[in-house]
């Protein structure tokens, strides 16, 4: 392989999860938080591909694949729970469920 | 028997704590017999060690007897202990004396009243701390006595305590007399605090070793005595509690408020007398004080019409009497006119009682009249302690005491002649208000019919002061008339002779002085008779006149000291608390508390329940976070 | 080749703006499959192939449809429109402000060392799977563990059961 600034790889996952932070915090229709939230898993994850790359160690890739189980895990209790939200409030408006309010 | 000194005052309190714990189940003579029996015993007690003390001499000029050590702190070890010198020895025969005769007084007196019981009690508390305060050893035992005479001062003022306007009196009394208690105390401190020592001798002692003349912390100590003996002795600008204090039962006006606590402030000075020798300047204020006082208050006592309050005011003024003659250092003068104006102030106190339940509880002297045929029991009493206070010269104790005062005010050192002539000036004051009232009262027709005869328990200590008032002077006769000195030298060993004059003054002077003093006895009763006898028609003018009785309204409330009270002290003092009556004190405690509850709700309004506020705080916490990692 | 690393990366870029700022739910899915796939290309050209394999199977191909599954099934009525009233442009200040300073910090890190070109190692998946066999067998194990546990409460969150009391909370 021709030599790549691995650096750059990060660059990315920077950008990336800012983008998915900021689509979080802005959007108020669950499924998008959700989503959002699967964008800064997935930065994450190439950061620990970058790391393996620049360090030559398997490790980067099985922590990517472990990240990976975490998040299909995290999605369907995720789904199922907007499933349920959605049954009882009838929305998808986060901004719906506030009883805990102080 | 000086031994058995502690059982001098231990026996009255004994009969108090008798009193209290029984609690008004005892049977009334049993009351009344507990009552006075412990005080006679306590006076039997006194005449035993007078009889000790005139076959052997008290060493040192006095006996110490420490009954236990109060505390230790550090190096203040207070004892609890009685001294007993031959100023005490007066002071408790005096004590013990005349609240004997009033104990057996008030035994009829008081039949009719429920809280006979706890009137006994009261008594015998005061009587026990009354001679605390005169045996103690050392000033912080004698405070104690103080306080203790303090408030059975306002337990009795108050005994009726269902009325409001006692109680108000009562507290008044407390009150005002706490002023001088506080300047007391403080004096107590700073004097612990220079010379070590609360012990009275031991203090003496080292002030005459440590301080010179003139020396501020002397200045400062006998100030503050003075403070508190104006404050319990009713003298100028305290006196504004005694009159109200009338409020009482007349066997209570006769024991505390004129012959025996009201005395408290006369003797502790007596007992402090090294103090006040180095504080000249002091020494002075104690005469004008006195001075002051006995033309206020003879002005007062010209304008009341209750019986008791003239009398009231008459006491303050010759206490004012007493302190003049401490204030030229006179000191054993002052002592004698306190003996003297004991028996004749309680005789009259005691006659004025039995006036008043003669008249059924009427007080104004303008609404009696005739009782010199009607009440004889009374007019004679009443009339040998009035020439007694005005010092009818010869033939009543109170002419050799108080003509002491006056000639000692022009001849001593620290005398001088105004003094003289405000004393001359009060003595005739003094002739014209009492005569006033034997006049009003008991000549002329009579306006109300006795309802009431006293009984034995009544007349016999009407019998024996009577006798007192006219014997008891016969122990110091000035140098043309007999020169007997027996009370003077007895007190020489307690407290030191006058300092005469440099050049002294003539035998001549010194007759005219006499002359004078009796002149003006005698000439203000003629005076009293003139105007108030047979009204004459010019004082008639003059009193009905605006000006006659806007003088009367003034001198009827006290020389207006009252007035000036309310508007500088307690009007202020009231307007103060109602400001503050959210306590900004508090204020610091409730403000923590709303300022808790302020971040609180600050707080809560972080928790808004929405979801995208939570994952925003999240973001920001991480943010923050990064930053501090960045920037380490 | 690092230009198809460039270009994938300028994709992800683009179709992950594009998927947080989409009206429609089904097209932001789309647009997020497709930065997953120019992930997976990144991903190869930094010589992971294993790495890459597993984000086109499993993150684009079984958690994005998931996710298109439930979608679908909410069936929401006129979602574009309520969307669009949530979502204006003064609701980015906020986060956009954040974001960006995050980045910034992230970047401010990056640059603050030296920076000097590394050589790109490719790890095979025969190396990733001895580490994992040998060396992570026991987060492996955790792993299949939590995936049960996801199973287990999704079955039961999804339930609808029957018989159900009326007013008692879901």
């Amino acid at each position: 392989m021709v030599a790549i600034v691995p650096d750059y790889g990060i660059w990315l996952a920077a950008i990336l999860f800012a983008i998915g932070m900021a689509g979080l915090l802005v959007r108020r229709n669950i499924v998008f938080m959700l989503m959002s939230i699967e964008i800064m898993l997935n930065a994450a994850g190439l950061v620990f591909i970058v790391g393996g790359s620049r360090w030559d160690q398997a490790d980067g890739q099985v922590l990517f694949l472990l990240i990976l189980a975490l998040a299909a895990a995290e999605v369907a209790i995720g789904l199922a729970l907007i499933l349920l939200f959605h049954r009882r409030y009838q929305t998808l408006d986060a901004d719906a469920a506030n009883r805990l309010r102080g | 028997m000086l031994h058995y000194l502690w059982l001098i005052p231990a026996l009255p309190l004994f009969g108090f704590f008798v009193l209290a714990v029984t609690g008004g189940r005892l049977p009334k003579p049993i009351a009344g017999a507990v009552g006075t029996a412990s005080v006679g015993l306590s006076m039997l007690a006194v005449l035993a060690v007078w009889v000790q003390v005139s076959f052997a001499p008290l060493p040192n000029g006095g006996h110490t007897q420490v009954l236990w050590r109060w505390m230790t702190v550090s190096d203040f070890t207070p004892t609890v202990s009685l001294y007993v010198d031959h100023l005490a020895l007066i002071m408790m025969s005096v004590v013990t004396f005349v609240s004997f005769l009033i104990h057996l007084y008030s035994n009829e007196y008081m039949e009719t009243d429920d809280g006979y019981s706890r009137f006994f009690a009261y008594m015998n508390l005061f009587v026990g701390s009354m001679l605390i305060l005169v045996m103690a050893g050392n000033l912080l035992f004698f405070y104690v006595g103080w306080e203790g005479v303090g408030l059975c001062s306002y337990l009795l003022i108050g005994f009726w305590y269902d009325n409001a306007d006692f109680d108000r009196a009562a507290r008044k009394a407390f009150i005002v007399t706490r002023i001088g208690d506080t300047a007391m105390a403080i004096g107590f401190f700073l004097l612990f605090n220079s010379l070590g020592t609360l012990n009275i001798q031991e203090l003496m002692h080292r002030a005459a070793a440590n301080w010179t003349v003139g020396q501020g912390m002397a200045i400062a100590g006998s100030a503050l005595i003075l403070g508190g003996a104006v404050g319990k002795s009713a003298q100028f600008p305290l006196q504004v509690w005694l009159p109200d204090a009338m409020a009482g039962p007349t066997p209570v006006s006769a024991l505390i408020h004129a012959a025996t606590m009201v005395t408290a402030g006369v003797y502790i000075i007596a007992r402090t007398h090294v103090l006040f020798a180095l504080a000249p300047s002091i020494q002075l204020l104690v005469a004008i004080i006195g001075a002051l006082t006995l033309l206020i208050a003879g002005f007062s006592a010209l304008g009341q019409n209750d019986i008791k309050r003239i009398l009231a005011y008459s006491t303050i003024s010759q206490i004012g009497y007493m302190f003049l003659a401490l204030g030229v250092g006179a000191w054993a003068a002052g002592i004698f006119h306190l003996m003297t104006h004991a028996f004749f102030k309680a005789l009259l106190f005691l006659a004025a009682g039995v006036v008043i339940h003669a008249m059924d509880g009427e007080h104004d002297i303008f609404k009696m009249g005739g009782l010199r045929k009607t009440l004889k029991v009374a007019f004679w009493p009443f009339l040998i302690g009035s020439a007694a206070l005005t010092a009818l010269p010869l033939i009543t104790a109170g002419y050799y005491s108080k003509d002491l005062i006056l000639t000692n005010a022009f001849t001593a050192r620290n005398g001088a002649w105004w003094l003289w002539v405000m004393g001359i000036v009060g003595a005739g004051l003094t002739g014209l208000y009492i005569f006033r009232a034997v006049f009003v009262a008991f000549f002329g027709e009579a306006k109300r019919p006795v309802i009431h005869y006293p009984k034995l328990r009544i007349v016999i200590p009407l019998l024996v002061l009577s006798c007192l008032s006219i014997v008891g002077g016969f122990v110091e006769i000035p140098p043309h008339l007999g020169d007997i000195e027996a009370f003077t030298n007895f007190m020489a060993s307690a407290l030191p002779a006058v300092l005469l004059n440099q050049q002294p003054v003539s035998s001549v002077t010194l007759a005219w002085l006499q002359i004078a003093a009796g002149l003006v006895a005698i000439g203000s009763i003629c005076f009293a008779a003139k105007l108030f006898a047979r009204r004459a028609p010019l004082f008639n003018m003059l009193a009905r006149s605006r000006g006659g009785r806007a003088i009367k309204q003034f001198w009827a409330v006290g020389c207006g000291f009252d007035w000036v009270y309310l508007r500088t002290l307690k009007r202020p003092y009231r307007r103060l608390a109602y400001i503050n009556r959210n306590d900004v004190v508090d204020a610091v405690y409730t403000g923590v508390a709303a300022m808790t509850r302020g971040f609180y709700y600050l707080l809560s309004m972080t928790q808004t329940g929405r979801l995208r506020w939570y994952a925003a705080g999240i973001a920001a916490g991480m943010v923050a976070f990064v930053a501090l990692a960045v920037w380490r | 080749m690092p230009i198809a690393f460039y270009i994938s990366a300028l994709i992800a870029i683009g179709a992950t703006l594009l998927t947080v700022t989409r009206y429609n739910a089904i097209h932001a899915l789309l647009y997020l499959v497709v930065s997953l796939l120019a992930v997976a290309v990144v991903f190869y050209t930094l010589g992971a192939p294993f790495a890459a394999a597993l984000e086109v199977i499993i993150y684009a191909g079984a958690i994005m449809v998931l996710f298109v599954f439930v979608v679908m099934m909410l069936n929401i009525a006129d979602m574009a429109g309520r969307e669009r009233r949530w979502l204006n442009a003064r609701m980015w200040i906020g986060p956009g402000a954040m974001s960006l300073v995050l980045f910034g910090e992230i970047i401010y890190m990056l640059i603050a060392g030296p920076v000097k070109a590394q050589p790109v190692h490719y790890v095979g998946p025969a190396a990733v799977g001895v580490a994992l066999y040998t060396r992570y067998v026991l987060a492996v194990e955790i792993a299949s563990m939590l995936l049960l546990a996801g199973l287990i409460g999704a079955y039961h969150l999804g339930r609808r059961d029957r018989g159900r009391r009326p007013g008692r909370e879901a």
